[in-house]
C-alpha cells in the first residue's frame, strides 16, 4: 500500500464531497468527511471488486449503514472508476442515479440500500451466511455511525454475527462522537463501544480513523481472526479536513453554500 | 376437515428443500410456524435467528442480494408489524428475493389473545410498493402458494392461518399468482372472500341455495396483485358484492375490492371482516361468531342488500 497516494486520494475524495454537496444544497456533509480514509483505504487497497462488473458474485461486498453519509460513498465509487465524475453533481436530483440515500437498483458499485440506520450488519449477516453455505471466500465490510449504534436492531445483528462465527465479517463503527442532535454522550452515551462488542464475542480493535497505516493494519489483521467477527473501532472527527465543520454538530445534515465551498476546497487542496 | 393451512407450509418448505437457494429463517417459533419440518430435512440451510425479527428480515434481504432465496417465518403480528420498515426498506424498496411468511394470522389464533391477532398485516403489506400478498384458503393452495413464491423473482407476503380448514381444492389445482377463482356460478350475488373465510363463504352459498338464492363464490388467493378482471366481471354479472375476509375492514381485501370497483365499476358491497377493533381470547370457533365471521354472517349481508 502507498499511504501518501491513499492520503492524496482521500483528500480528492473529500473535495468531491464538498463539490457535490454544494451542487446539490442538500445532504450530510459531517458524517460522509469522517469516514473517507477509512473508505478510501478499503476501495483502493483492500476490497476484492471487479470495476467493469459491480455485481460479480465473488466480490467483498461494502455495506454503507449509515446510510446518511452516501456522498462519501459515491465520491469514493467514482473516483475508482463505478461512473464518471461529473454524475457526482446529480447528487440528490430528480432522475440522478444517486439517490438521497444509497440506493442499490439505481447506483452501480452500491451493494445493499440503506438509510433507515440499524439494518446494515444484519443484511452483511445474512450475505456471510450466504457465503459460507456456498463455500465462498468473499469478505463483507460495513460502516456503521456511533449515534446509529443507539437502534435497537444493532445489537440484535451483533449477537447474531457471533453466534453464526462470521468472521469474514468485519464491522467499522465511524466514531465521530456527534449525531443530530447534539454530542453523543449528552443525547445517549453508546461508550465504552469496544467493550460492548467484545461482550457479545466479537474481536475488537481499536484505532485512529484517519490514520491510513492503522486503518490498514486493522483490516489485515481482522483477516486472520477466525471464528469471531470483528468490530474495528475507529476514532475520528465529524467533518475532518474542513476547519469550519470538524465536530460541529451544525454540519451534520447542512450543505455548504458557495463561499463555505471555496474556503473548504482551498484548505482541502492545501493539505494533498 | 382438511390439514391445517401451516403444515401444508412446512410441507411445502420440505418439497422445496431440493432447490439449493432456498433457505428458512425463523425467529424462535420454528414448531409452531412448522419450519421446523424443513429444518428436519435441511438443517444446514435453516437459520433460526432468536426472538429478533427485525434482524431475521433484513438478514433474509442479505441472502436475496447473494441469490439465495430466503423464507422468513414468524407469526403475521411480528413478521409485519414488528419488523414493517425493515420490510419496507430493506426488503420492498430494493425489491429483493424475499419471501415473508406471517402464520396464525387473524383471530383463530384463539386462546393467546387480542395481542397476537395480525388483523393489519394485509392492510400494511398493500400499502408497500412491489410487495406480492397470497393469503391461502386450504392447504393444497397454501402448498401450492408457497411454490408460486418461491418460483415468482420479488417480494411476497404469504398470509397463513393457524386453523385446520375444509379442502376446498383437489389435487389438479392450480394456483397462479394474482388469478382469482370461480367456485361457484350464481346471479343474485357474488361472494368476494379470501383464505379461511372462502369454505364459509361457499357454506353460505348452500345455504342461499336452500333459500332459493343464487351466489357466485369467488375465492382471492392473491389480494395483490388484485384479479381486477375476474372482480369486475362477476360485479357485473351480480350487481351485489360481499367481501369476506379474516382480518379488519381497513385497508384487506374488502377495501382492495371496493377501491377497485368504485373507479371501474361502482357496485354495492358489504364487507365481512373485523370491524375496526383488536381480537381477544377465546376459541376460534367463539371468536369468529363475535366478530361475525360465519357462514351466517355471509347470508346476511346478502339479504341485507
Amino acid at each position: 500500500m502507498n499511504t501518501l497516494k491513499i492520503q492524496t486520494t482521500a483528500q480528492k475524495v473529500r473535495v468531491n464531497i464538498i463539490k457535490m454537496l454544494a451542487a446539490a444544497g442538500t445532504g450530510h456533509p459531517g458524517g460522509s468527511l469522517s469516514m473517507v480514509d477509512i473508505l478510501t483505504v478499503l476501495y483502493f487497497d483492500k476490497m476484492n471488486i471487479r470495476i467493469d462488473d459491480p455485481k460479480w458474485e465473488d466480490r467483498d461486498r461494502f455495506i454503507l449503514s449509515k446510510g446518511h453519509a452516501a456522498p462519501g460513498l459515491y465520491a469514493v465509487l467514482a473516483e475508482r472508476g463505478f461512473f464518471p465524475e461529473e454524475t457526482l453533481y446529480t447528487l440528490r436530483k430528480f432522475k440522478s442515479i444517486l439517490q438521497g440515500h444509497p440506493d442499490m437498483k439505481s447506483t452501480p458499485g452500491v451493494d445493499m440500500s440503506t438509510g433507515s440506520l440499524g439494518q446494515g450488519i444484519s443484511v452483511a449477516n445474512g450475505m456471510m451466511l450466504s457465503g459460507k453455505l456456498d463455500k465462498k471466500d468473499y469478505r463483507v465490510y460495513v460502516i456503521v455511525g456511533d449515534g446509529e449504534i443507539q437502534e435497537g436492531q444493532i445489537w440484535e445483528a451483533v449477537m447474531t454475527s457471533a453466534h453464526y462465527k462470521l468472521d469474514k465479517l468485519t464491522v467499522f463503527v465511524d466514531a465521530n462522537c456527534l449525531q443530530l442532535d447534539g454530542s453523543i454522550e449528552e443525547i445517549m452515551e453508546v461508550s465504552p463501544i469496544g467493550d460492548k462488542f467484545a461482550a457479545f464475542g466479537w474481536h475488537v480493535l481499536e484505532i485512529d480513523g484517519h490514520n491510513i497505516e492503522e486503518i490498514s493494519a486493522a483490516v489485515d489483521k481482522a483477516k486472520t481472526i477466525k471464528d469471531k467477527p470483528t468490530v474495528i473501532v475507529a476514532k475520528t472527527v465529524k467533518g475532518k479536513g474542513v476547519s469550519f465543520m470538524e465536530n460541529q454538530v451544525k454540519w451534520h445534515g447542512v450543505a455548504p453554500d458557495q463561499q463555505q465551498k471555496e474556503q473548504a476546497i482551498a484548505e482541502l487542496e492545501r493539505s494533498i | 376437515m382438511g390439514i391445517a393451512i401451516r403444515e401444508a407450509y412446512g410441507q411445502a418448505l420440505v418439497e422445496l428443500s431440493n432447490n439449493p437457494n432456498v433457505v428458512v429463517l425463523d425467529a424462535d417459533l420454528a414448531k409452531a410456524t412448522k419450519t421446523i419440518e424443513f429444518k428436519k430435512v435441511c438443517p444446514e440451510r435453516f437459520f433460526d435467528m432468536g426472538i429478533s425479527e427485525q434482524d431475521m428480515i433484513a438478514t433474509a434481504a442479505g441472502f436475496a442480494t447473494c441469490g439465495k432465496i430466503p423464507f422468513a417465518t414468524t407469526f403475521a403480528i411480528f413478521a409485519v408489524g414488528r419488523a414493517f420498515e425493515q420490510i419496507r426498506n430493506s426488503v420492498a424498496y430494493p425489491k429483493l428475493n424475499v419471501k415473508i411468511v406471517g402464520t396464525h394470522a387473524g383471530v383463530t389464533v384463539g386462546y393467546d389473545g387480542g395481542s397476537h391477532q395480525a388483523i393489519e398485516d394485509i392492510s400494511l403489506m398493500r400499502s408497500v410498493p412491489n410487495m406480492v400478498i397470497l393469503n391461502p384458503a386450504d392447504a393444497i393452495e397454501a402448498k401450492q402458494a408457497t411454490h408460486a413464491a418461491a418460483e415468482y423473482y420479488g417480494p411476497v407476503y404469504i398470509r397463513i392461518s393457524r386453523i385446520a380448514t375444509p379442502a376446498i381444492h383437489n389435487e389438479s389445482y392450480k394456483f397462479e399468482i394474482g388469478k382469482g377463482e370461480v367456485l361457484r356460478e350464481g346471479e343474485d350475488v357474488a361472494i368476494i372472500a379470501t383464505g379461511i373465510m372462502v369454505s364459509k363463504a361457499l357454506e353460505a352459498a348452500d345455504k342461499l341455495a336452500a333459500e332459493g338464492s343464487r351466489a357466485t363464490v369467488v375465492n382471492i388467493p392473491t389480494i395483490k396483485p388484485l384479479d381486477k378482471e375476474l372482480i369486475i366481471k362477476v360485479a357485473q354479472k351480480t350487481g351485489k358484492v360481499v367481501t369476506a375476509e379474516e382480518h379488519s375492514v381497513i385497508g384487506g381485501l374488502g377495501a382492495a375490492v371496493c377501491e377497485m370497483l368504485s373507479q371501474e365499476m361502482p357496485t354495492k358491497t358489504k364487507m365481512i371482516g373485523i370491524q375496526d377493533s383488536f381480537g381477544c381470547s377465546g376459541s376460534p370457533d367463539e371468536l369468529l361468531k363475535h366478530y361475525k365471521l360465519t357462514a351466517e354472517d355471509i347470508v346476511e349481508a346478502v339479504k341485507s342488500f
